[in-house]
């Protein structure tokens, strides 16, 4: 199953569930909910955190996060 | 009815309610980003009040209503939730339910609300919905939305919101009437169901919960009992409020979390599903996409370029240059006015008074600390001139995008890059930047190191240093001794700011996992008017409060330094009688024969030229035998080690107040005080003194890379932190490297036989 992280710039998703229990809810709070779909933009100059398109506008968290959203390509 | 608008809009979709009470107090609540600050200008035409919330550094800002004095207008923090993790939105969360002290829950909340943005969005304004309190969505940006190629169904959304909404382009001052209006009018209460649903596993709980609520802590509106039973479970912090208030509902509630864990119910997730399960739905049915609509928007296509791989951080660098030069050179002349202007008050303040103490505490005293106060103000106005350009424009999330990574490894995030590089020019506006971190943890952390960044008051210390004792001879290239121990010297302060802060994430903050969530908002025009605005409030919170502390601080050193009154070597009292005799009656001479003006002019200055020597003997007496000076000779034991003798002793206590002071203070010991800016005398004076070698040279420049001898960086980082704990804890873990870095140098220097 692919998470958020292995997307390719350009890239979508689906978000179909959570590796933890555990995320930080600031996460969900921002919509990256299960069936939301989120484009990955693009990774920052130096490889991390990354540029999300979510319901509208861009979010940036780190990889070590995206690790812990379950996706399904588009 | 449609909301393309590029003529002011009007609508007020007023819904049938109840007869509202007289609104006294609003409360302006909203996302970040989202024009909130714009639309409580326009309210309260900026006559504003900002004072702290109890117990807290975030600021409360309120105004009156123009036209209406008897309503209050209270800027709350931005949040995107009211499920408190940060200060700011705790104080949100307490402000709206009525738990702030000293502070009555609004009588209206207006929600503003960002038209590009509306599920986001509206996720707090559901959440604020359900504490029962009549809403009025200010709905901004409305311009951007037909932009966007949107276009937005405003009444269907106030219909199906069930709240008021008034559109609007606050930065053109668009809706604002219709907005005080809605207010004086007075706006109803939501209806009372509820319009989203919570799954029903954790529904049934949240609903015993308010019972249970309702039934022990009974001054909690009926209304908000739900939401707050919800809270509770979700939130620990916010259960934690409960613990000694309703220890029974607290209980019920840790009994409810482990139910529904068992049953493997993802009670945490509940909120957000059901709040935005409602709303996805509902702005798919009210906001169309114009079929011309482009796919990336015009914020888009500048992020494509400011965030790109390579000329993203160019940029970022070319940016972080003009800041730099701005700070360090363009605030000099400023700087140097106020400098100027403080020195010609103390003339004047000398002229006026009578001579004695009163003029000392006057004119080195209290004008003199009046002075250490005002020259920061250059520096402080333009690195927040930037930083709300920044802020404003969208561009400082950026920043905080591209630099993340590197100041991850380092322990901070990518938000510590600006206030810990505008540290190299001055560590009191850069602790000030930090508000722009909105982890707690990183802006503690960042505090803490900044004042390690070597600022530019620690200058005209090494310069003095530097020129004195180490030799002018090239080493590589363009390169020569002088300009590589000045580059070791930031170096040296630079790694040591990295390493604490590996330190204090390591060992003093350690589980406190830190994650990184932040929206980039799209790209705005910046408004000048609210830039200069902040720009003033920041430079009045930092003279009022700050301020007291350094002013008085600066009247303390200057008792230190003149007091106990030294007595004076008769022979030096003898040698001023027989200039000044001699003085006069040279004058009497001259005026009895008539003499030019120049001759005149030329006593004048062969008796200031005889003097000099003598007030400065008379100085470098006064300091040997002030307080200072007496420190100075207690404290040298503990300072021998370094290489320090009492004079030097006596210059380190004597800049606790601002570096650059212990040059003046070694001016004063040496008796070169009126060598004034011409520092050769100075060098060669220390030069001539034994008690000096560049060993020791170099274990006073390593002593003045890390001790925290600047009480403005202190008052400072009490203001932003609220309390002294980290302050005294900065200023001792500076002062024990100082002492460390020194010990080593000096001791380490002599056991290779350079002393």
């Amino acid at each position: 199953m692919a998470t958020l992280r292995d997307l390719q710039p350009g890239e979508r998703g689906r978000v179909v569930g959570y590796v933890t229990d555990h995320l930080p809810s600031r996460i969900l709070e921002m919509g990256l909910l299960p069936d939301t779909v989120v484009e990955l933009v693009r990774l920052a100059p130096l490889g991390d955190p990354i540029d999300l398109k979510v319901r509208g506008f861009h979010l940036s968290i780190r990889k070590h996060e995206a690790e812990l959203i379950l996706v399904e390509r588009l | 009815m449609s909301g393309s608008c590029h003529e002011p809009v009007t609508t007020v979709s007023a819904l049938d309610g109840q007869a509202p009470a007289i609104v006294r107090r609003v409360a302006l609540a909203g996302n970040p980003n989202v024009g909130k600050t714009t639309v409580f200008n326009l309210l309260t035409g900026l006559r504003q009040k900002v004072a702290n919330y109890p117990g807290v550094t975030v600021e409360r800002k309120s105004g009156r209503l123009v036209g209406h004095e008897a309503v209050e207008i209270v800027d709350l923090p931005g949040t995107y939730s009211l499920n408190p993790r940060s200060i700011d939105e705790r104080v949100a969360y307490d402000v709206l339910v009525g738990r702030m002290r000293g502070e009555p829950a609004p009588d209206v909340v207006v929600c503003v609300v960002d038209a590009t943005n509306l599920e986001r969005n509206l996720y707090l304004v559901t959440q604020i919905m359900d504490l029962g309190r009549p809403v009025v969505i200010a709905l901004n940006m409305m311009d951007a939305l037909a932009e966007n190629g949107l276009e937005l169904n405003v009444d269907a959304l106030a219909k199906r919101l069930g709240v008021p909404i008034v559109p609007m382009v606050a930065r053109k001052g668009q809706g604002i009437d219709q907005l005080k209006e809605a207010l004086l009018r007075g706006v109803p209460l939501p209806s009372p169901e509820r319009r989203w649903t919570l799954m029903p596993a954790v529904a049934s709980v949240v609903e015993t919960l308010a019972q249970h609520l309702g039934e022990e802590a009974p001054d909690v509106p009926e209304r908000q009992r739900f939401f707050e039973a919800l809270s509770a479970l979700t939130s620990d912090t916010l259960l934690d409020e409960w613990r000694l208030r309703a220890p029974r509902f607290y209980k019920a509630v840790l009994a409810a979390r482990q139910a529904l864990e068992a049953r493997k119910v993802p009670y945490r997730q509940a909120e957000m599903i059901g709040r935005y399960a409602w709303l996805s739905p509902l702005v798919a049915e009210v906001l169309r996409k114009r079929p011309d609509a482009r796919e990336r928007t015009l914020s888009d296509r500048i992020d494509a370029v400011l965030t790109h791989r390579i000329a993203g951080p160019l940029i970022f660098l070319g940016i972080l240059l003009l800041i730099f030069q701005a700070i360090f050179s363009w605030a000099v002349p400023f700087m140097e006015a106020i400098e100027t202007a403080v020195a010609w008050t103390g003339e004047q303040a000398r002229v006026l008074l009578p001579d004695g103490f009163l003029e000392d505490l006057v004119v080195d005293g209290a004008i003199t600390g009046v002075g250490n106060v005002l020259v920061f103000l250059p520096q402080i106005l333009l690195l927040f001139f930037f930083l709300g350009l920044m802020e404003d424009t969208g561009y400082l999330a950026r920043t905080a995008f591209i630099m993340d990574r590197l100041m991850r490894r380092l322990g901070l995030s990518g938000a510590s890059v600006l206030p810990l590089l505008s540290g190299y020019a001055c560590a009191v506006p850069a602790i000030m930047a930090a508000r722009t971190l909105d982890n707690e943890r990183d802006r503690i952390i960042t505090i803490m190191v900044t004042p390690l960044m070597s600022c530019s008051a620690r200058l005209p210390v090494y310069t003095l240093f530097i020129a004195a004792f180490i030799p002018n001879i090239p080493v590589l290239g363009p390169l020569n001794a002088q300009g590589l121990a000045l580059l070791s010297l930031y170096l040296l302060g630079t790694s040591m700011a990295f390493v604490a802060a590996w330190v204090l994430k390591t060992f003093v903050f350690k589980g406190e996992s830190a994650y990184f969530v932040m929206e980039l908002p799209p790209y705005r025009a910046p408004q000048l008017k609210q830039i200069f605005h902040r720009m003033l409030e920041r430079a009045k919170a930092f003279v009022t409060r700050a301020g007291k502390i350094i002013f008085g601080l600066s009247i303390v050193i200057w008792f230190l330094a003149s007091f106990p009154k030294a007595t004076l070597d008769p022979e030096l009292l003898a040698q001023r009688q027989a200039l000044e005799a001699w003085y006069l009656q040279a004058q009497d001479s001259l005026r009895a024969t008539g003499a030019p003006a120049e001759a005149f002019e030329a006593l004048e200055a062969a008796y200031q030229k005889q003097l000099f020597p003598i007030i400065d003997a008379e100085a470098a007496q006064q300091i040997r035998q002030s307080f200072i000076g007496r420190l100075g000779h207690t404290l040298e034991p503990l300072m021998r080690p370094l290489g320090f003798d009492w004079k030097i002793t006596a210059g380190i206590i004597s800049s606790f107040p601002a570096r650059e002071v212990i040059v003046g203070t070694m001016a004063a010991i040496y008796g070169v005080a009126h060598a004034g800016e011409n520092e050769i005398i100075l060098r060669d004076a220390l030069r001539a003194d034994p008690a000096f070698s560049p060993l020791v040279a170099v274990s006073l420049m390593v002593f003045y890379v890390f001790a925290l001898q600047c009480m403005s960086t202190l008052a400072v980082a009490r203001r932003e932190l609220d309390t002294w704990k980290w302050p005294a804890v900065m200023w001792g873990y500076m002062f024990a490297l100082a002492y460390l870095f020194s010990l080593l140098v000096y001791q380490g220097g002599r056991l290779l036989g350079l002393a």
